[in-house]
């Protein structure tokens, strides 16, 4: 899977563009960023409903491509130019985080850890 | 140790919108020289997390970098309010951070533990009321 297949299948919207053709192989969901950085290792995608710049901060430390908005929600602008100053795409979906997992997973993409 | 790259960056203590900004900056730098990728992530976890320490808790400081060919040294330093059981901190799950944090995805407990997790040792120096010195070192493979 690449970054746009994500688009496409959570029927999203990209507010701020990066390498759309990277590949993905794993993902999380967390609206907990320090949980986050304890927990995630090697994943490049982070799904959350949490919109906040510390989000971003978070996906560059993990070495994240992208990260998907869910419920509809907006990040700000101070957001989106920190995203593309990392080369970090962002998306947005009007699923709610579950849905939006379950998508994702059925679709192929994995957790990338056992338990 | 003339062979190291000294860098130093100041944490402002009153815009959380910038926690992070000097760990990003010293990843980018550890890229340029093209260390060890490990190293690397395990580097800006580690700092990115105390960076949030000092403005959630301390109202900001500094930090001191050095980079050796075979590992970086990082020293963390506030002028805040101190650890008042470093023990407990270190405890996995244990939080003094306000909810207001917790709103913006931080507050779970896991900074020090993390920071211990990521790293190759680690010392704290702290007292009450003075402040707190945080020293990280992360070999390079």
């Amino acid at each position: 899977m690449i970054v746009k297949d994500i688009v496409d299948i959570l029927q999203g919207e990209i507010i701020c563009e990066g390498d759309l053709n990277q590949e993905i192989k794993t993902a999380c969901g967390s609206d907990m960023m320090s949980d986050v950085l304890a927990f995630v290792k090697d994943q490049s995608v982070l799904l959350t409903g949490l919109v906040n710049p510390q989000v971003v901060r978070t996906a560059e430390m993990m070495d994240m491509a992208c990260i998907v908005f869910v419920r509809g929600k907006k990040p700000d602008e101070s957001m989106i130019k920190l995203a593309q100053s990392k080369d970090i795409t962002l998306i947005q979906t009007r699923f709610r985080m579950f849905t939006a997992c379950g998508l994702l997973y059925s679709n192929g993409l994995s957790g990338g850890c056992t338990i | 140790m003339s062979n190291a790259i000294h860098l130093h960056y100041e944490v402002p203590g009153d815009d959380f919108t910038r926690a992070g900004e000097a760990s990003g900056l010293v990843k980018k730098r550890l890229k340029v020289l093209g260390y060890d990728p490990d190293a690397i992530r395990r580097v800006a976890i580690a700092m990115y997390e105390a960076e949030i320490n000092m403005v959630i808790h301390a109202n900001g400081g500094y930090c001191d970098v050095d980079i050796y060919p075979d590992r970086v040294e990082v020293l963390l330093a506030d002028s805040g309010p101190g650890i008042e059981n470093v023990e407990k901190a270190m405890q996995e799950g244990y939080s003094t951070a306000p909810d207001n944090v917790r709103n913006l995805g931080f507050g779970a407990g896991m900074g020090l533990p993390n920071i211990k997790k990521y790293t190759d040792d680690m010392r704290i120096e702290t007292e009450l009321g003075v402040g707190t010195k945080l020293y990280l070192t992360v070999n390079a493979n």
